[in-house]
Parts: structure tokens; C-alpha cells; sequence
């Protein structure tokens, strides 16, 4: 086995197509003019029904590059449904979805659209519980996922820095050997939020971020989000939690038996009147 | 930093399963070729050919345990795998019989004269040469597997669904080996062996050299298995195992990553059952049986799930334990203690015992670690790490 004589990449190499081919930028050029849209993603008219019952109905909306987008909405709303559509999990009946103006998800599985850098917190948290902190967000970091690049892996002293980062953002570098499946639940929560961080995606799907968590938590995710955002990312979170909502202070839009019942700042989303009375209550 | 291939390979318990291994694959043979019969530590044949076959099934038992304790792949077909490989191994010894048969015809083995073939079937060509007949002990299992696996794993068939699919597969192709036209013996198999490499088969030195290569045949299997399940591709297997949609949103493509171990697995599993072959002297489809593959799968959990060394014990105490319990008065209800087994170990000891085992020594550190702890605070020394906690 050669295992041992495979020299360690020098350089975190394989971080996002970093590296200049003429004939991948050629292409990216003839892309870009491709692009049917500049939104980071760009969902039009998409309907999704189970068994007849119509969870997505005529779904439209438009994420600019860099923004964070607060969804709100009741249950059954579509709110998960849509980030299983954007996810690949789900293929919609009808409409168009699209990443980065060039990518049809519609027509990618789940492995594809994770590789495009579209990364995904669940609502229930999902962790690897029997592995370490550690070993969960190495897992995650966005570097050769192949088998054979995954048997014959050594780390390198980049993928340790970048790990070494996220645990700090997420508070858990004190907790790094214990297992996942020991955490409490709001630890739980942000570990998968540094499992996003460690895979580096343009757009992240945050689905109910601080359930369960207590004020301060609630806050301190508030302000890890924002400052995800400000480092460029697109963030879509999902969250039924007003308070925070408000906290983030961005654009919000309110789902409704799978469609968009009203879209602006949280101040006016709040005082539309079907909003209250679908969702808020009087 | 990760720690070096070999240290991360061969932890404590690996090291020591592999002496033992060895040990076994050295001792045994040379006291049964070099003492005097009448020693009391002299191991006769009959009993050589019995461990031997108990390392076969432990080397049958990790593949199982690669699959379905790293991977959560429950495989309820693998004894095909296992006979595949067989009769492959088989297939080479019957054309070593050559013009020895009852019917002395020079190519065409026994049960072909006697089914009034004339000429031999293009799929045994090559098998008289033992470095085809090798090969093919790795390449059709691994081929079935691979097939299998790209078809089952693509669709996402998963769990339950794809248990009882292996369970069709090996019951399908137990009933095609059981006709006489599929040219494989028919019910009868392959048997009447007369030499390996032109070796006599039935010769001490043959016999012993078998049991020493199937002990190291379990060792590189156990070296092996260790080595994937250390690498990250370990973890990812892991990851699959308890959360497969999770992996795949991470980017993994969770089928290739079935399909590797499976068909690594079915490999294995071939190399058992050719080792398997010239020891107990006959292979029939009998071994295709769907019970001998579950009972295969109850050898790992009795053993301990996910643990490798634990599926290797389980497989040789469980057939110890058969062999002690089928050849006396409690033989007409070996299957049943088998089921009660099975249900006890589910029931008490879910982790079987290796894995039980481990928890209680990781459970008496922890205790010891806490107690020296509290001896510590009570000397007046408080621990930055204990007020904490606290």
C-alpha cells in the first residue's frame, strides 16, 4: 500500500476552484454569459405535490448574492419542502430552480448540489454521534470527497487550521474529542452550524437554527449568522422564533400553504394583514 | 496532525489479535507435523481441519463486519460470496483429479461423464491452471457484488429491502446450482479432491500448510479491514452508517462508497470460501443456503458488531460451540439454541462481546480517572477543568 508515501498536500489545494485553468476560466466565461439570472439562487413557479396534496404551490423567489433571507411561515407552509427542492432531496413537478444563474438543481442529486457549495443545517440537528467534534467537522471540510482520495488521506496542517477555526467560532475547542452524540442539544446545533462553516458553500440552508436554545444562545447564533453573511455568504434561514427574526434584520418573507404570501422588512411582513391572520395571530 | 498508518492501524487489541492469529497459524500446524502422535500436545489432523475451517468462517465473519458494522450494509446473502469463491476453488481441484476419476476420462470431470457431456463447458476453461482458478476466486464474487451492489445501491435501496434481496440472491443462485445442466455438480457439488499444487490433499504437510495460509489469509484480512476503517474513508463509512442523507449533503457520494466495501467484502468473503474448500474436501450449493448466511451474520453480533476482532470470536465461538452441541444428544435442537442465542445477545448483550467488554473497561477508566479527580479536590486542590464543569 502506498499509503505511506503519498506526499501531504502542502496547501489546502483543493479549497473551492481556486486554481486558474485556462479551460475551466474559458468556460466559466462562456457560462457567466449564459447565466439566466445574476441571483445566487432563483426559484420560478415551482409546484410540488404528494400524493395530491400540494406542499409547493407556484413558488417563486430570488436570493441576491450576499444576502440573508429570513423565511417565516405556519407548519406544512413548505418551508422544509423548499430547502429539500434546492437540496436536490425532492424533484419539484414544474418550475425552475437555479444556482448561480447557471445551475439547474432540478436536474442534480444531492451529492452534486452539495459539491456546488449549497450546505445544509437540518432542523433536527443532525451530527455524526458516535464520531468526535473533530472528526464531524472533518468530515465536512470541502476537500477531495472521492474514495479514493478519502482512503488514502493524511491530513494537512491547512485542513487542521481550518478545523481549528471553526471550533473556536463555534465555541467547542475545549470539546473537540468528546463524541457528537454527547452534546446538549444547542451544542448539537452548533456544530452542525460549523459543519456548514468547515464545507465552505456559497449558500447556506440554516432550517430553525435556536430551537431549543436559551436567550443567550439564541443571540450569540444571531450574531454568527450575520457575521457569516458579512463574510459573503448567502444565508436562507428558516426560523419560527420572531425575536431572532427581528435580531437578524434582514429581509423576510413569509411562506403560506407552499407559496409567498408577502415579502419585505420584518416590520412590514408583521403588520400584513394575512400574515397575521395565518400566521402570527391577532 | 494524523498519526502514523501503522499506529493508527494496529491499536492494542488489533495487535494482540494479530499475535494471537499468528501464533495459532505457526503452533498448530508445526505440533501437528512434529510431535509424536502420542504426545499429549501433539494436534491431530481432524481436529487442524476443524480450526481451519473456524478461520475460514472468521474470515467470512469480518467481511460481514466490514459491510454491516462500519457501514450499516446488512448483507443476509453473503455465504454466496463465500461459495462463489468455493467453487471456483473447487473448479481447480476437479481438474487436478484428471484421468484419476471413476470414469478416467483426462478432462471432463466425473459428474460430467456420467450427465453425458462431450465436451467441457466454456466456463470452465482456464480453471486448470490454479493462477486463473485464484483470480477468479476474487473476480466472481467480486463481479456478482459489484453488479449487485451498482444496481441496489444506485437505487437507494436501503436496510431491510436490501437484506432481503441478498437473501433472494443467494437462494436464487443456490437453486440454479442445484440443477444438474448449470454444470456445477448439480446437488452433488464438487467433490473427491486428490491434490492441490500436486500436492496430496489429504497429506499432513498439505493439511497443515492450508490451516497456516488460512490463518494468514485472516490476518491480511484483518489488516486490511483495520485499514479502511482508520482512514478517514473509515469515518465516512461510519457517518453513512448512522446518518446516510447527512453524508450525502456533505457532498459524499454515499453510493460508490457502498459499492467499495461490498464488493471488498464479497472478495473477502471468496478468499474464506476457497481456503474453505480444499480443508472440509467438498463444496455444494448447499453453502448457498439463505440460513448459512444469517447464521454468518449472528456470528458478528454474538461477537460484537463494528468491532472486527469481535466478529472473528463470535465466528469461532459460535461454531465451536455448534460442533461441541451437534454431535450429542442436543443435536436435533442446535438450531433453536442458535435462535435463543441470537435473541439473548440482542436482548442482554446488544453490543455482543467484545463490544461489551470494551464499554465496561472504558466505563472502570473513566471511574478511576473520576476518583482520582475527587481525591484530588478533597486534598484542597481544585481543578481549573472541575469548577467548570461545575
Amino acid at each position: 500500500m502506498t499509503v505511506t508515501e503519498t506526499p501531504a498536500p502542502a496547501a489546502p489545494a483543493s479549497h473551492g476552484p481556486a486554481v486558474i485553468d485556462p479551460v475551466v476560466a474559458a468556460r466559466e466565461a462562456e457560462a457567466r454569459q449564459k447565466r439566466i439570472t445574476s441571483a445566487q439562487l432563483y426559484l420560478d413557479g415551482v409546484h410540488v405535490s404528494f400524493d395530491g396534496f400540494h406542499a409547493i404551490n407556484n413558488l417563486s423567489m430570488v436570493l441576491a448574492p450576499g444576502e440573508m433571507r429570513a423565511i417565516i411561515g405556519p407548519n406544512g407552509a413548505g418551508k422544509t419542502t423548499m430547502m429539500d427542492i434546492i437540496t436536490g432531496k425532492t424533484k419539484p413537478d414544474e418550475g425552475d430552480v437555479y444556482f448561480d444563474g447557471i445551475h439547474d438543481l432540478t436536474l442534480l442529486d444531492e451529492t452534486k448540489i452539495a459539491e456546488l457549495g449549497i450546505g445544509r443545517k437540518f432542523q433536527k440537528p443532525t451530527v455524526f454521534e458516535s464520531q468526535t467534534i473533530y472528526d464531524n467537522l472533518l468530515l465536512a471540510l470541502n476537500v477531495d470527497h472521492s474514495v479514493r482520495g478519502t482512503l488514502f488521506w493524511r491530513g494537512s496542517r491547512g485542513e487542521a487550521e481550518r478545523i481549528d477555526k471553526v471550533l473556536e467560532t463555534i465555541r467547542l475547542t475545549d470539546a473537540r474529542d468528546r463524541l457528537a452524540g454527547n452534546l446538549s442539544h444547542g451544542q448539537k446545533q452548533w456544530l452542525e452550524i460549523g459543519m456548514l462553516l468547515a464545507q465552505d458553500p456559497k449558500l447556506l440552508l440554516v432550517d430553525e437554527p435556536v430551537a431549543g436554545m436559551t436567550d443567550v444562545e439564541t443571540h450569540q447564533t444571531a450574531e454568527l449568522l450575520k457575521a457569516i453573511n458579512r463574510d459573503n455568504k448567502t444565508v436562507m434561514v428558516v426560523e419560527h422564533d420572531m425575536t431572532f427574526v427581528r435580531e437578524l434584520g434582514v429581509k423576510v418573507t413569509c411562506l403560506h400553504e407552499g407559496t409567498v404570501l408577502a415579502e419585505g422588512t420584518i416590520d412590514q411582513v408583521s403588520t400584513n394583514d394575512r400574515v397575521v391572520e395565518v400566521y402570527l395571530g391577532r | 496532525m494524523t498519526p502514523h498508518f501503522l499506529t493508527r492501524t494496529l491499536d492494542r487489541s488489533a495487535t494482540i489479535f494479530l499475535l494471537v492469529v499468528a501464533a495459532v497459524g505457526i503452533l498448530i500446524p508445526l505440533s501437528n507435523l512434529l510431535l509424536p502422535a502420542d504426545s499429549p500436545l501433539q494436534v491431530p489432523t481432524y481436529l487442524m481441519a476443524l480450526f481451519g475451517k473456524y478461520v475460514c468462517y472468521a474470515i467470512l465473519a469480518l467481511s460481514i463486519d466490514l459491510i454491516w458494522g462500519y457501514c450499516g450494509i446488512l448483507s443476509l446473502g453473503h455465504g454466496a460470496f463465500f461459495a462463489l469463491g468455493g467453487y471456483a476453488m473447487g473448479m481447480y481441484l476437479m481438474r487436478q483429479i484428471g484421468s484419476r476419476g471413476v470414469y478416467g476420462n483426462p478432462i471432463l470431470p466425473d459428474f460430467m461423464v456420467f450427465l453425458n457431456y462431450k465436451a467441457l463447458p466454456w466456463y470452465w476453461y482456464g480453471f486448470d491452471m490454479f493462477w486463473f482458478a485464484a483470480a477468479m476466486v476474487l473476480i466472481a464474487p467480486g463481479i456478482l457484488a459489484f453488479v449487485f451492489g451498482w444496481l441496489t445501491f444506485r437505487s437507494r435501496v436501503s436496510g431491510v429491502y436490501l437484506s432481503i434481496i441478498t437473501q433472494a440472491m443467494t437462494y436464487a443462485l443456490l437453486l440454479a446450482f442445484f440443477r444438474n445442466d448449470f454444470g456445477f455438480g448439480g446437488n452433488n457439488g464438487l467433490t473427491d479432491f486428490k491434490d492441490i499444487l500436486g500436492f496430496n490433499i489429504q497429506a499432513d504437510g498439505t493439511r497443515a500448510a492450508l490451516f497456516a495460509l488460512s490463518c494468514l489469509a485472516l490476518i491480511i484480512g484483518f489488516f486490511v479491514c483495520r485499514a479502511i476503517v482508520t482512514s478517514k474513508l473509515g469515518k465516512v463509512l461510519i457517518a453513512v452508517r448512522d446518518a446516510e442523507s447527512r453524508t450525502r449533503f456533505l457532498g459524499y457520494r454515499v453510493e460508490s462508497y457502498k459499492l467499495f466495501v461490498f464488493t471488498l467484502s464479497a472478495c473477502m468473503a471468496g478468499v474464506a470460501g476457497a481456503l474453505y474448500v480444499p480443508q472440509v474436501g467438498i463444496i455444494n450449493p448447499g453453502e448457498f443456503a439463505p440460513a448459512n448466511s444469517i447464521e454468518a451474520v449472528i456470528w458478528v453480533a454474538v461477537g460484537g458488531r463494528g468491532t472486527l476482532v469481535g466478529a472473528a470470536l463470535g465466528a469461532v465461538v459460535v461454531n465451536y460451540a455448534k460442533t461441541v452441541f451437534t454431535s450429542g444428544a442436543l443435536a436435533p435442537y442446535w438450531l433453536f439454541m442458535l435462535g435463543a442465542l441470537f435473541i439473548l445477545v440482542t436482548l442482554l448483550l446488544p453490543k455482543g462481546i467484545i463490544g461489551t467488554f470494551n464499554a465496561w473497561s472504558e466505563s472502570r477508566k473513566a471511574r478511576n480517572n473520576a476518583n482520582a479527580d475527587s481525591a484530588a479536590a478533597e486534598d484542597g486542590v481544585t481543578k481549573p477543568h472541575l469548577a467548570e464543569k461545575a
